[in-house]
């Protein structure tokens, strides 16, 4: 019923091939790439369906916003390509089963902060910056009412996706809410780039978690004192999705007293956490994980920074401890803006 | 006044000994499903020469005496059927020598699993004991009094095969010591002397264990979980025995359960690896992952999902309890490896017949030498009719593991019949000979073990 739009003329008259050849995990040349994404977008296997690691980058690397990755995602899916083994899909699918009855709904008439599938992440949002904010998906047995199901496209199933998510839609617009601000990437990313690829309605207007936490340190600029830290930013995979939101990061360090550090895996060229890559069936993804970790860690501390700031509960849960054991500090982002305005994020010391 | 309470009174003092009815009710049940009955007492003595007198004066009375440890064990092991006095060992709390080189402790009969765990940490971070996925208050001599087995299970088997010697106060009241202390050597062995192994697996009924040495194992400076998980449950005994194969793992747990959702039919591996440095942990990690379970990924039959270091201490207890009001009972079996599948298929059918939603694990004992398989029953404690739900589910479970071959681990009083019905007659008879000597007033835990 939704489709994705994806454009293969664009793909003819493109100059570049941006979406393949720039792709950190293969090595493709233009002409090899011009071929194998119109192989695929004709419906045709390609190595590409094979050996994508599912980073979401190429959503952001094609100039002209086609989706070369979700496009990506529906062949895989099609021509039975699954990027990890069967057990993994039928194991991520059913996590998204809400089966704790159904949630409260409260209205809100207004803004709301959206936390998604991460309510058990409420003590990320204490303090100043969140006070007064009406919050939805804040009870952990019911959080899956909110699950905007996009990690789906690193399962190669588009289908689950489109089956759920006007379901997930409904259910936060019965909040009859305005703008929603995104706690994750992953929603905001969902709402404002999916779901008009494949049209899929959204009655609401979605906030970037950084966009706000960026005005809200703006109203409270008086209170800011400057951290004084060298920082790394982990950046997510869907944060590609959002790639005109992704300044706010540089914009919120500056504010704050930041410093971005200078290296070579950062913005365009972020590397993904690892924790997608790791189960894949493609031989050797455990190693190959371990690879871009490491990558990415000695990168962090060559620039070297202090902080390692993550958005995504995700790549903290993946690289967190791995940071930590390299002498660098794992942070959130909305606790380094606490920790700006001088509040005391839970078990900082 | 009555004559038992001033007695007890008198051997361990008013503080500890009770016969209000408020106190007693707290003695009166279990976690699971049993059906709960009152002591008389609750005793809670402080050394090896009370017991000894609580035990003469219960033969003198006639009185029932019942064990009492953290009372996690479920089946109602520890349930005073018969009335008489709930021996609480809890006060019996010292660890009274930890031998580095020979690496044992010997410990009194109160100390629990996780005091012994964070002594350990404390004072011999390279040295742990294999502790089960029970909660923290479940004590070591309860643990090997029912044959438990912990998270080392996979290389060195039961915990009660890790005894290196026992002191034992027997139903009349004398004490005796087994294994190499009982000669003045230190607590090392339980062997070579003759074999008179009459304390383990016997639920208390042929004497109270006062004091236990057991074995400990070098604790690696890494120890991680791995998780891997499967479709297909015939997958699980060949990835076990391909596992155990590599001798490199600490623990092997498969489980599957409907609650949550992600667990529903599949085979979830968790598989605990130790190292001592990054090295040899990625050494470890590629034979297992990679070299003996890596064909499984390619063809898409299993999938990883991760290793992380540290241990999550217990991780049974919260598999269970996913129905309102908290109440939940397993069954627990030593089974062939290769019966999971079957294990899987059958205790999923009677737990849906029963509305009751599934959970089963097999853990690894030995290098897949046998596996402790268990079917866990949820039931609300405050609604009778899923508690019966629950207790026809273990009865049929309990029959069940017969069917198939294994044998029940820590049976209750139907699971005990059972497996009487079909022991060897002249091992039942000996069994009974060996408890009219032991007990001659049947005072110890009667109900258990009986042999008519
Ligand atoms: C969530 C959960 C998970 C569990 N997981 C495991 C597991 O992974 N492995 C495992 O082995 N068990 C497990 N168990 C079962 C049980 O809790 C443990 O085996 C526990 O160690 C039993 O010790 P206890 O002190 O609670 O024994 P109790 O229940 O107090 O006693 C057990 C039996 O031994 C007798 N007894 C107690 N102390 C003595 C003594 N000093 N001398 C003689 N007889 C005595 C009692 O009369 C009773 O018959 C689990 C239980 C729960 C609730
Ligand atoms: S998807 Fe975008 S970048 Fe790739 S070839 Fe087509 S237009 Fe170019
Ligand atoms: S998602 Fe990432 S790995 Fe896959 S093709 Fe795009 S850039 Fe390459």
């Amino acid at each position: 019923m939704y489709e994705l739009k994806f454009n293969e003329s664009e793909c003819l008259s493109c100059a570049t091939q941006d979406c393949l050849t720039r792709c950190q995990y293969m090595d493709i040349d233009r002409d090899t790439a011009k071929a194998e994404i119109l192989k695929i977008a004709r419906g045709e296997d390609s190595f590409v369906l094979h050996d994508c690691v599912t980073c979401y980058a190429c959503e952001e690397y094609c100039p002209v916003n086609n989706h070369p990755f979700y496009l990506i995602v529906e062949k895989q899916e099609e021509l039975d390509v699954p990027p990890l083994p069967r057990p993994l899909i039928r194991r991520g699918i059913q996590m998204g089963i809400p089966f704790r009855g159904e949630p409260v709904i409260d209205e809100i008439n207004g803004q709301t902060l959206d936390m998604g599938a991460f309510a058990d992440l409420m003590y990320l949002i204490q303090g100043k910056l969140f006070e007064g904010l009406p919050v939805i998906s804040t009870d952990p047995r019911k959080m899956f009412h909110y699950f905007c199901q996009l990690m789906y496209l690193h399962y190669g199933r588009a289908s689950v996706i489109k089956e759920r998510l006007p379901g997930i839609i409904q259910t936060i617009a019965k909040h009859n809410v305005t703008e929603v601000i995104c706690f994750h990437d992953e929603c905001y990313g969902t709402y404002t780039s999916y779901c008009p690829a494949v049209g899929i309605e959204v009655p609401f207007k979605s906030i970037h978690f950084f966009e706000f936490l960026y005005n809200r340190l703006n109203e409270l600029k008086g209170e800011i004192t400057p951290v004084n830290l060298k920082v790394a930013y982990q950046r997510p995979c869907s944060s590609r999705l959002s790639s005109d939101k992704h300044h706010f990061v540089r914009d919120i360090f500056d504010l704050i007293g930041a410093e971005y550090v200078e290296r070579e895996y950062v913005d365009e060229n972020a590397l993904c956490c690892g924790g997608t890559i790791q189960g894949q069936r493609r031989e050797g993804s455990r190693k190959r994980t371990a690879d871009v970790q490491k990558r990415n860690i000695e990168d962090i501390k060559n620039a070297g920074a202090e902080i390692c700031v993550f958005n995504c509960p995700a790549c903290y849960t993946t690289m967190g401890r791995l940071v930590a054991q390299n002498g660098i500090r794992p942070v959130f982002m909305s606790d380094l803006c606490r920790l700006a305005i001088g509040e005391k994020p839970a078990g900082w010391r | 006044m009555d004559p038992i309470y001033q007695a007890l009174v008198d051997i361990v003092g008013q503080e500890h000994v009770s016969n209000q009815p408020e106190e007693l009710f707290i003695y009166s049940y279990d976690l699971g499903t049993t059906e709960p009955h009152r002591p008389d007492y609750a005793v809670t003595p402080r050394s090896t020469e009370e017991i000894q007198e609580i035990v003469k004066l219960a033969n003198r009375e006639k009185v029932p005496v019942v064990p009492l440890g953290g009372g996690l064990s479920l089946a109602g092991l520890a349930v005073p059927f018969r009335g008489g006095i709930a021996l609480d060992l809890k006060r019996m709390d010292s660890i009274l020598e930890v031998n580095e080189k020979a690496r044992y402790a010997v410990v009194e009969c109160g100390v629990s699993q996780g005091q012994l765990t964070s002594y350990l940490e404390r004072n011999y971070p390279h040295l742990t004991h294999s502790e089960p996925g029970a909660p923290p208050t479940a004590t070591i001599a309860g643990n090997v009094a029912i044959h438990g087995q912990g998270d080392l299970a996979q290389p060195y088997g039961f915990n009660s095969d890790m005894v290196n010697g026992l002191e034992i106060v027997l139903p009349t009241g004398e004490v005796c010591k087994f294994g190499s202390c009982s000669i003045g050597s230190g607590w090392f062995t339980q062997h070579p002397l003759p074999d008179v192994g009459l304390f383990l697996g016997w639920s208390g009924t042929t004497g109270i264990i006062t004091k236990v040495s057991i074995r400990l194992f070098p604790s690696k400076k890494i120890r991680g979980v791995g998780q891997f998980v499967v479709e297909d449950e015939e997958l699980v005994p060949e990835i076990m025995y391909k596992l155990t194969h590599t001798q490199m793992t600490e623990d092997i747990v498969a489980f599957s359960q409907a609650v949550p959702p992600f667990a529903s039919g599949l085979q979830h591996f968790t598989i605990n690896i130790a190292a001592d440095s990054e090295k040899e942990l990625e050494f470890k990690q590629e034979i297992i992952w990679d070299d003996t379970l890596g064909e499984y990924i390619r063809s898409g039959a299993g999938g990883f999902l991760g290793f992380r270091s540290g241990l999550q201490r217990p991780q049974v207890s919260k598999t269970s309890d996913w129905r309102k009001g908290g109440g939940f009972e397993y069954v627990g079996s030593i089974m062939p490896v290769d019966t999971y599948p079957e294990c899987y298929r059958r205790g999923r059918e009677i737990s849906e017949r029963h509305d009751i939603p599934y959970t089963v694990l097999g853990r690894c004992v030995g290098t897949a030498h046998a596996m402790m398989f268990s079917w866990t029953y949820a039931f609300n404690r405050a609604d009778p009719e899923t508690v019966r739900q629950a207790r026809e589910a273990l009865h049929e479970t309990d029959d069940l593991v017969l069917e198939l071959g294994g044998t029940i681990w820590k049976p209750g009083l139907y699971g005990q019949k059972l497996v009487m019905e079909r022991l060897d007659p002249n091992t039942l008879n000996l069994m009974k000979k060996i408890k009219q000597m032991l007990d001659p007033n049947g005072i110890m835990n009667p109900g258990n073990w009986e042999v008519s």
